[in-house]
């Protein structure tokens, strides 16, 4: 970001050191979810709808404090719930928002055959392009999270942008600045893993949760949305988190030897065929060469 | 349906030579129809399989034509050569023969024909290559519509769709590679296919030398 080169770096007739010299600054962004603090409101649900533009959906009863089954192409922000018994007996309801989680190894990036339909930027935000998707959904196979959605009308394909608008002028995202219970926080990713570090200590410290931590998975290089957890040790409890997500290895073995192989084949055929006309040439029809020669 | 019968040079044009009809009508159309849309399908796939490529995807349409046509002209495709495999099943059947030729496909490469075995309206690569377009088609089909309506593939099957698009792209290579086999074979190596192909006919030296078993079924001779 270009205000790194306004960091102060010396001072003029100024007494021992430069203060803030050296001190390096990340610019990245975070979204820290404390699920142990939500209460299940719904309010960055409806912030989401509000600030993206998108009307609100019949909801669907199934019996749980879930708004709908899963997220779609105009709901890219759903708390998913569960009624978790633990092995004491204990029942819990968990909440988790569920959202696109801003790989930063990107597998709907790297599936994604379209120039420019996805983009990365500096700070972690993964944004889909729609004026330049296919809508082939080759970003759904790459997604460990199920988080891409297509809509058939447009035949392109949505997600949550972490407000990247909103970011972009300096604003937290919008589910961010409705969350009632301070579930959420917004920052740099060193500040919010530090946040959460914290918090992680105070449940340990305070609760029964002892295998409470932090979700920040290793699998994608980490995510640019992080989670504190009740139960670390079982991720997938809370709506399907995925314990270990990671790019398909059959999209990296696409990506990258396919890609290669079959191009450097092709060329090498091209190559070869044109070798082997200049070798060998063309078949003669029986009788022909006696005609001409 | 094996082509066949002799067309009797006509006396006011130039081709004096004896002419034998290769193709039918219904088989060029077939064939270029089937052929036609091979292109397309290769354009628009390989600029989705690769951004150096993208430029072919360009020419086509753009990215999301491209990606909404791609798989109807794969119908097309597909219509097109379960048409060619039941014209030409009892042509296309290997035999002992192919075996013995596949065995000295050295020679063929060489273009040393006058050792190989005698081969009948195709020979071996000829069949390799319908054989090798024709199951490819199969599996592109099938992995194709998963891929067409991948919106329909529940939750709890998506780890299948990476495996379906490599499987898609790499058996989509093999056809290429065949592909080109082809189109270099038919314009550069066999002078003379090609007019078989687009006019119908061959002359009948033309038969004689590559498809000798074939010329002597048609013509009834015995060289």
């Amino acid at each position: 970001m270009s205000n790194g080169t306004m960091e102060v770096k010396a001072i003029s007739g100024h007494r021992g050191g430069t203060p803030g010299s050296g001190v390096s600054r990340d610019y990245d962004v975070c979204k820290l979810v404390d699920t142990t603090t939500c209460i299940g409101c719904k309010a960055c649900e409806v912030a989401c709808l509000e600030w993206n533009g998108y009307d609100f959906r019949d909801t669907t009863f199934d019996n749980t404090y879930q708004t709908m089954p899963d997220t779609a192409w105009n709901f890219w922000n759903l708390i998913r719930f569960n009624e978790d018994t633990d092995a004491d007996g204990n029942l819990q309801w968990l909440m988790r928002k569920d959202q696109c989680m801003h790989c930063a190894d990107p597998g709907c990036l790297e599936a994604c055959p379209a120039d420019g339909a996805i983009v990365q930027y500096q700070n972690g935000i993964v944004d889909f392009n729609q004026e330049h998707c296919i809508g082939c959904q080759y970003c759904v196979t790459g997604c460990p999270f199920n988080i891409p959605k297509f809509n058939d009308v447009t035949k392109k394909v949505y997600k949550c942008t972490l407000c990247s608008d909103r970011v972009g002028a300096g604003l937290e995202p919008a589910c961010i600045k409705a969350c009632p219970t301070g579930c959420l926080h917004f920052g740099s990713k060193d500040d919010m893993l530090f946040e959460a570090k914290k918090r992680v200590e105070q449940i340990k410290a305070n609760t029964s949760h002892q295998n409470a931590g932090i979700y920040d998975p290793d699998g994608v290089g980490g995510t640019h949305v992080i989670y504190v957890l009740h139960d670390a040790t079982n991720p997938e409890k809370y709506g399907g988190l995925p314990s270990n997500p990671r790019v398909p290895f059959m999209v990296k073995m696409w990506k990258g030897p396919l890609k290669w192989l079959g191009g450097l084949g092709i060329m090498v055929g091209a190559f070869g065929m044109f070798m082997h006309y200049v070798r060998f040439g063309p078949k003669r029809v029986e009788g022909e060469e006696e005609k001409k020669a | 349906m094996s082509g066949g019968a002799i067309v009797q040079p006509q006396s006011k044009t130039a081709v004096t030579e004896e002419q034998i009809v290769r193709y039918t009508f219904q088989e060029r159309i077939i064939h270029w129809v089937n052929g036609v849309s091979y292109g397309y399908l290769l354009f628009t796939g390989l600029a989705i399989f690769t951004p150096y490529l993208a430029w072919m995807g360009t020419v086509m349409g753009g990215g999301a034509t491209i990606r909404y046509w791609h798989p109807w002209i794969g119908l097309v495709y597909m219509a097109t050569i379960i048409q060619m495999q039941r014209m030409w099943r009892s042509d296309m059947v290997t035999t002992d023969a192919d075996r013995q030729w596949s065995k000295n496909i050295e020679h063929y490469v060489k273009n040393e024909d006058d050792k190989m075995p005698a081969v009948g309206r195709f020979n071996a690569g000829q069949k390799q290559f319908f054989w090798v377009m024709f199951y490819g088609a199969l599996v592109l089909l099938l992995t194709g519509i998963v891929l067409w309506i991948p919106e329909y593939v529940p939750r709890s099957l998506h780890w299948v769709l990476p495996i379906i698009v490599f499987i898609h792209s790499a058996v989509a290579l093999v056809t290429i590679a065949a592909f080109m086999i082809h189109v270099y074979m038919s314009i550069w190596v066999t002078p003379g296919s090609m007019k078989g192909m687009v006019e119908g006919t061959v002359p009948s030296a033309w038969a004689k030398t590559h498809h000798r078993l074939w010329w002597q079924r048609i013509t009834g001779r015995k060289n």
